[in-house]
């Protein structure tokens, strides 16, 4: 073996992390609401996540070979990362080919044409999901009810925002606490919320991500759904009932926990976190307030990390030495 | 237990190679070359010249101006070249070399090892002492001591801090120096106090070395006003201004704003033991401890080591270089200078020779920058480091000013816990060298 000095400048140790690392913890944390999904909805959500998955590695490792050339980046898990979203994503009796369609618009239109992983402005999983919602709106809205016994898509029920949206839902019986541990229709992993917040303690333990997005966003989903509970109801029970199930329903958890706290779309300091979660949590409400849609998670995600940029230019840490 | 503010991380100490080690002297060397620029500001100006007989403490170089230090010869013996000769990067330095011939000491200095705790000198005379005795910091910044400890008109220091953190990975002089010369270092601590005439003294102590906390804490009883203070280990503590906010809450404001200016001086742990014989013994600053260390070294050692020493002959004595890719380092790992000289001398601001070897003297290859954040959360000094380096690669200078690139401390927080491995302190460090040039040249125009 040749004996060589090595010489470059300082620091000459480097710490435990890896981009590979942060991917791969980000998937451990969402096994939990996998296997949720998996036992509510049965094995046909493995099928639409290895779908999902398989066809998003897959794009990215051509266009990286034949378009983009140089280096194969695709063992960084990013887009592993990206396919399990987007199948957690879909309702759990969605055609496989339509999943297929969604990771080529993850990968080949939100993420690679950017200039790959850390230069795409949208989060690739939600440009997908929303390209989906408005291609194929049948298929994205079909919900498959939760069922523990064989394959669930025996029959399809609305979702428990769409149900509110349509005036059906009576919130001083509906059971929130069910919804909690997975008792809901929608997309398949949205309902586990309680094996989500799981993922988000993982997350947090890891030191994957910090508290500022989530709590944000959730906490002004809170006030926003209280103070209009507070308007529109006369007991405190139903106001609470409502702002807790706001929390719980649709994508609050998973949209909260694991979309919106992408990295590459995401601010990069605590207060520009902060800020950029009451941005969604705000939108959010509005739209399933007042829009047209029962769920606009995606579309607030989307339209907060167009401002992404300008927070990073506008939001600064505090420096050391400045007031506290 | 309190630490600093902002930032910072956790790498592995890896003391526990040479921790255990008591300092032992190194052999002398038959010749030494000793820099004439060992300390920030002007190089010395050389007192002898080829042929010159010296003694051990000789004054051979004498302090340009007042932001400069004397140097002392380190061994006895016969000047044999004052010329260009390279130094630890390979560059070519004026130094002096002196061929060894016994261990003569020069005349009043006192090499006994008792301890005189009596000092009556006024604060002037201390510094002058100090001064005279070539001292500068010894945790690798070699901030000249006498400049630090000579208190600016019209500002006045509380409180002197002793930094006996040594936050940097695998280094063990000052740990060694607090447990085996805790005496002199308290004795030190108290001239120091008298030079910049505070009645208050805290060592900063990080958690991770009990025994030194609990020693100098007993010693501690029998002085007054110095207080032992343990700090939560988190690098880089040791940094002056993270210390000083670790210890009095203060913060010192972005440059040029100085630790006089929140009322602190703070003085390394190894530098009050140099102030003590200095001050105590009139010995001058000749020799000082340096951690020999790695994981592949075989015999790890802590070695009072006269200065000019060549660095290889510290590596010889513990073992050698391992066979395969070595990154051998002046300091340690988080700071410390790489060495492609290794014939190059031991100077006043090593406290170490560290040695990295195998795959992890290799850099990792850098991948595409995902905007995780975590280089601003390690920041101390509350920075934008990945900003920082687009910035630098796009040499845009003027935005490089604004994002406070002159605060950064170089400390390597943000390159040591990057996920995607990019080089970020090379492309900082190329920035703040580019900006203070251009604000050196914009301050020289008014």
């Amino acid at each position: 073996m040749a004996n060589r000095t090595i010489v470059a400048s300082a620091p000459h140790v480097h710490g435990p992390l890896s981009t590979t690392r942060l991917m791969g913890d980000v998937i451990i944390a969402l096994m939990p609401a996998l296997a949720v999904s998996v036992y509510v909805y049965g094995w046909g959500v493995l099928a639409i996540t290895a779908v999902s998955i398989g066809c998003c590695v897959l794009f990215e490792a051509l266009i990286q070979k034949f378009l983009v050339r140089g280096k194969q980046t695709v063992t960084n898990l990013s887009a592993v990362v990206t396919g399990l979203l987007l199948a957690m994503n879909m309702p759990a009796n969605i055609p496989l080919w339509i999943v297929a369609v969604g990771a080529l618009v993850a990968i080949g239109v939100a993420k690679m044409p950017f200039g790959g992983l850390g230069k795409n402005p949208f989060n690739p999983a939600i440009v997908a999901r929303v390209f989906l919602l408005i291609a194929y709106p049948v298929q994205m809205t079909s919900f498959a009810m939760p069922s523990t016994e064989g394959f669930a898509d025996a029959y399809s029920g609305a979702t428990p925002l769409a149900a509110a949206k349509a005036g059906l839902l009576n919130f001083a019986e509906h059971d929130v606490l069910g919804m909690f541990t997975g008792n809901m229709a929608g997309s398949f992993g949205e309902v586990a919320t309680l094996a989500l917040l799981l993922g988000f303690a993982y997350l947090l333990v890891r030191r994957v991500i910090t508290w500022h997005i989530p709590v944000a966003i959730l906490g002004t989903m809170a006030v926003f759904a209280a103070i209009y509970g507070a308007v529109s109801f006369d007991t405190p029970h139903l106001v609470s009932n409502f702002a807790l199930f706001h929390l719980i329903a649709g994508g609050a958890v998973l949209g909260a926990v694991f979309m919106a706290t992408d990295y590459v779309t995401s601010p990069m300091t605590p207060w520009g976190m902060v800020i950029y979660g009451i941005g969604i949590g705000a939108l959010t409400m509005t739209i399933r307030l007042w829009g047209a849609y029962p769920e606009g998670m995606s579309f607030a995600i989307l339209i907060m990390n167009s401002v992404v940029p300008l927070i990073n230019k506008y939001v600064k840490p505090r420096r050391f030495g400045s007031k506290k | 237990m309190k630490t600093f503010p902002i930032g910072g991380v956790h790498p592995s100490d890896n003391k526990k190679w040479s921790k255990s080690k008591a300092i032992e002297t190194m052999e002398l060397p038959d010749t030494v070359t000793i820099p004439l620029a060992q300390h920030i500001g002007a190089p010395a100006t050389a007192l002898v010249k080829k042929g010159d007989a010296v003694k051990v403490g000789d004054k051979i170089a004498e302090a340009t101006g007042f932001m400069s230090a004397n140097i002392h010869a380190p061994i006895s013996g016969t000047v044999t070249a004052v010329d260009l000769q390279p130094n630890g990067q390979g560059l070519r330095q004026m130094m002096i070399t002196i061929k060894r011939e016994g261990d003569e000491w020069a005349e009043g200095i006192d090499l006994s090892t008792d301890l005189v705790k009596e000092c009556n000198l006024s604060s002037a005379e201390i510094i002058a002492r100090i001064k005279e005795a070539g001292i500068v910091g010894m945790g690798g910044a070699t901030f000249p001591t006498h400049v630090k400890l000579s208190i600016p008109e019209g500002k006045r220091a509380e409180i002197l801090i002793i930094n006996g953190v040594e936050c940097e990975p695998y280094l063990t002089s000052d740990y060694r120096t607090m447990l085996e010369r805790g005496e002199e270092l308290l004795v030190g601590t108290s001239i120091l106090m008298k030079a910049v005439s505070v009645e208050k003294a805290v060592i900063g102590v990080e958690n991770n070395k009990p025994d030194a906390i609990k020693h100098l804490k007993e010693l501690a009883k029998s002085y007054n006003g110095i207080e032992v203070r343990p700090l939560k280990t988190m690098y880089p503590q040791g940094g002056e201004k993270q210390l000083i906010a670790a210890v009095t809450g203060r913060e010192v404001p972005a440059p040029p704003a100085l630790p006089i200016d929140v009322g602190a001086v703070v003085c390394n742990a190894s530098t009050a033991v140099a102030v003590y014989e200095a001050v105590q013994k009139n010995k001058p600053l000749v020799q000082r401890v340096v951690t020999v260390t790695g994981k592949s070294i075989k015999d790890t050692k802590n070695l009072l080591t006269r200065f000019g020493t060549p660095v290889s002959a510290l590596i010889e004595k513990c073992g050698g270089l391992p066979e395969g890719d070595n990154r051998v380092l002046n300091g340690g790992p988080m700071m410390g200078r790489p060495l492609s000289n290794l014939q190059s001398p031991v100077m006043k601001g090593c406290s170490g020779i560290t040695v990295i070897s195998g795959k992890e003297a290799l850099r990792g290859e850098p991948s595409a920058c995902i905007k995780c954040a975590k280089c601003i959360e390690a920041c101390p000094m509350g920075l934008e480091p990945y900003l920082l380096a687009k910035q630098s690669k796009k040499k845009a200078w003027d935005a490089m000013e604004k994002s406070d690139i002159t605060s950064c401390i170089e400390c390597g927080c943000c390159q040591f816990t990057c996920p995607a491995n990019i080089a970020l302190l090379d492309y900082v460090r190329l920035g703040k060298q580019t900006v203070m040039g251009i604000i050196r040249a914009r301050n020289a125009k008014k």
